[in-house]
């Protein structure tokens, strides 16, 4: 089953981190990268721009409308997502569990509708 | 109706062979209707649909000899009806992934292999709401119906349908395995698979006049799920230790009522009325997870209930012991309640002063306010310091929160007993 694991975290924590601790991080999600790819199971990841660049859009009545910002005003943000493909729940929990996300923020688990 | 001779006999036989089957059998089949699919739902309604055909057919052909084959290959060529019907919209028969072997009757004709407690890890995993984990195994592996289940655990029938077909969603959606975790994740795991047997047992324990047949009958279930769990992982500890709490507690069931239906203290119970064989199986269990290391809660509240038992048996009390006891638990738990029997403990060794100064400290505990026992209690030790008009408010406030009737009468005899 395909699973998409989505990193939320409060982005204001990593501008505080000081340089080091920031290619510490960074090493740290190359590394679930490389384990993830190693295992066999990455189906697709990448790391979003912070929520400032977020834009929403909805059509109402016909009429488009566009806002500045993200959709929830919450501390914690989507900062990134990997997709993933394992045999049930629990190897993606175990998966969840080992990406540095799930340390620094939370990692949300959901099954795709559809599976290729 | 019939024409027959004789209109009931074949039928009669045929519904007594069925109910016998549903009794041993129902968890396995379902478990291994599910597995493969992931889906509970579906495997419900398809045994529930083979039971309505063994109904239709054995009185008239005769009941076969490996009736639980007779129901699964039935069952299975129902599954595979779902999926026919659903395939143009979410699912093929491919993706089922059913062998041919699915329905070869060799291989059904085997023994059932018993996948239950495969799938009471199912029902507990930390990905289901843990409010639901109970009533959940209750279902897929006793067959409780929804309502039944409801009135025991004092909810709405229709809102416990909703929270069983939402979990049963989830599992089915979120593609939660239906396997024994493996020995790492094991212990985590466990756990919740004991709780929800525990909590089975308690909602069984609070009528303990047995007079509401749901009710006493989940005391029962839980202690034959507890079984289940320690004949497939003998050496868990804490699974032993959850059995012999259990099985003390059943022990005593006959001695908490007199025969007016009065609620009877443990103090003053008639130890003669408690079963003896129940009280010798949970020790040796205790002994048995005593040697395999690693103490836990059950363990410790199964040797609680043992230093009870054997007080009352002998007349001699080892309250120290109690305290110790009580200590480790708090240590492990950090419950309110366990604290609460502490305190309790502490007032046969210090007096009732003492205790009561114990019970200040996790007076604080919001969990406490509405715990029945915590203002039983309460009225207890300060009627035993002369403190009178407090204990009545303690009392009434115990009295309030009851639900069982007896309890009740029992706490407003304490509570008329100390006004003037």
């Amino acid at each position: 089953m395909q699973y998409l694991l989505m990193i939320y975290s409060n982005e204001a924590g990593w501008t505080k981190l000081t340089q080091a601790e920031q290619e510490q991080g960074m090493a740290a999600y190359h590394a679930f990268n490389e384990a993830l790819t190693e295992g066999g199971v990455l189906r697709g990841s990448n790391r979003l721009q912070p929520s400032s660049t977020a834009t929403t859009v909805r059509v109402a009545d016909g009429k488009s409308q566009v806002l500045d910002g993200p959709y929830a005003d919450s501390k914690e943000q989507l900062g990134g997502y990997y997709l993933i493909e394992v045999p049930d729940l629990d190897a993606a929990i175990s998966w969840a569990a080992r990406c540095p996300g799930a340390s620094h923020g939370i990692v949300e688990v959901r099954p795709s509708w559809r599976n290729p | 109706m019939s024409e027959h001779a004789n209109p009931f006999s074949g039928d009669e036989q045929a519904r007594g062979m069925a109910d016998a089957v549903a009794r041993r059998s129902y968890g396995k089949l379902v478990a291994l209707l599910a597995a493969r699919t992931g889906d509970l739902a579906a495997a419900e309604d398809a045994l529930s649909e083979a039971f309505v055909s063994a109904l239709e057919d054995w009185p008239q052909n005769g009941c076969p000899s490996n009736p639980e084959a007779w129901l699964l290959s039935v069952a299975r060529r129902k599954i595979i009806d779902f999926a026919r019907r659903r395939s143009t919209r979410d699912i093929s028969i491919e993706q089922l992934q059913l062998g041919a072997e699915w329905l070869d009757p060799a291989a059904v004709d085997e023994a059932i292999p018993d996948h239950r407690l495969a799938l009471m890890f199912t029902c507990a995993h930390p990905a289901i709401d843990p409010g639901v984990r109970a009533p959940l195994m209750l279902q897929v592996v006793l067959g409780l119906n929804a309502a039944m289940i409801a009135s025991a655990f004092l909810m709405s029938p229709a809102t416990m349908g909703q929270r069983l077909v939402r979990a049963k969603n989830k599992i089915k959606q979120a593609g939660i395995p239906f396997r024994i975790p493996e020995r790492e994740e094991l212990a985590g795991r466990l756990d919740a698979v004991l709780d929800a047997i525990y909590a089975t047992f308690a909602e069984g324990w609070t009528d303990a006049g047995g007079t509401d047949v749901a009710r006493r009958d989940l005391a029962e279930d839980a202690l034959f799920l507890g079984g289940l769990v320690t004949e497939v992982l003998p050496q868990e500890p804490e699974a032993l230790g959850l059995l012999a709490l259990m099985l003390h507690a059943e022990a005593r069931r006959r001695a908490r009522r007199n025969p007016q239906g009065e609620y009877v203290p443990l103090a003053e119970q008639d130890t003669s009325l408690w079963d003896s064989q129940m009280i010798d199986t949970a020790e040796s269990l205790l002994l048995r997870a005593n040697s395999l290391g690693d103490i836990g809660r059950y363990q410790l509240e199964g040797a609680l209930q043992s230093a009870h038992v054997h007080r009352r048996r002998s007349g001699h009390a080892n309250w120290p012991a109690v305290v110790q006891l009580y200590d480790a638990l708090l240590a492990l738990s950090g419950s309110p309640v366990v604290a609460l029997n502490r305190a309790l403990a502490i007032a046969e060794i210090h007096g009732a002063d003492a205790a009561l100064l114990v019970m200040e400290e996790i007076a604080a505990d919001s969990r406490l306010t509405e715990y029945q026992p915590y203002w039983a209690a309460r009225a207890q030790l300060l009627a035993k310091i002369g403190a009178n008009s407090e204990a009545c408010h303690s009392f009434e406030i115990a009295i309030g929160l009851e639900r069982d009737d007896a309890v009740r009468r029992f706490l407003q005899r304490r509570q008329s007993a100390l006004m003037p």
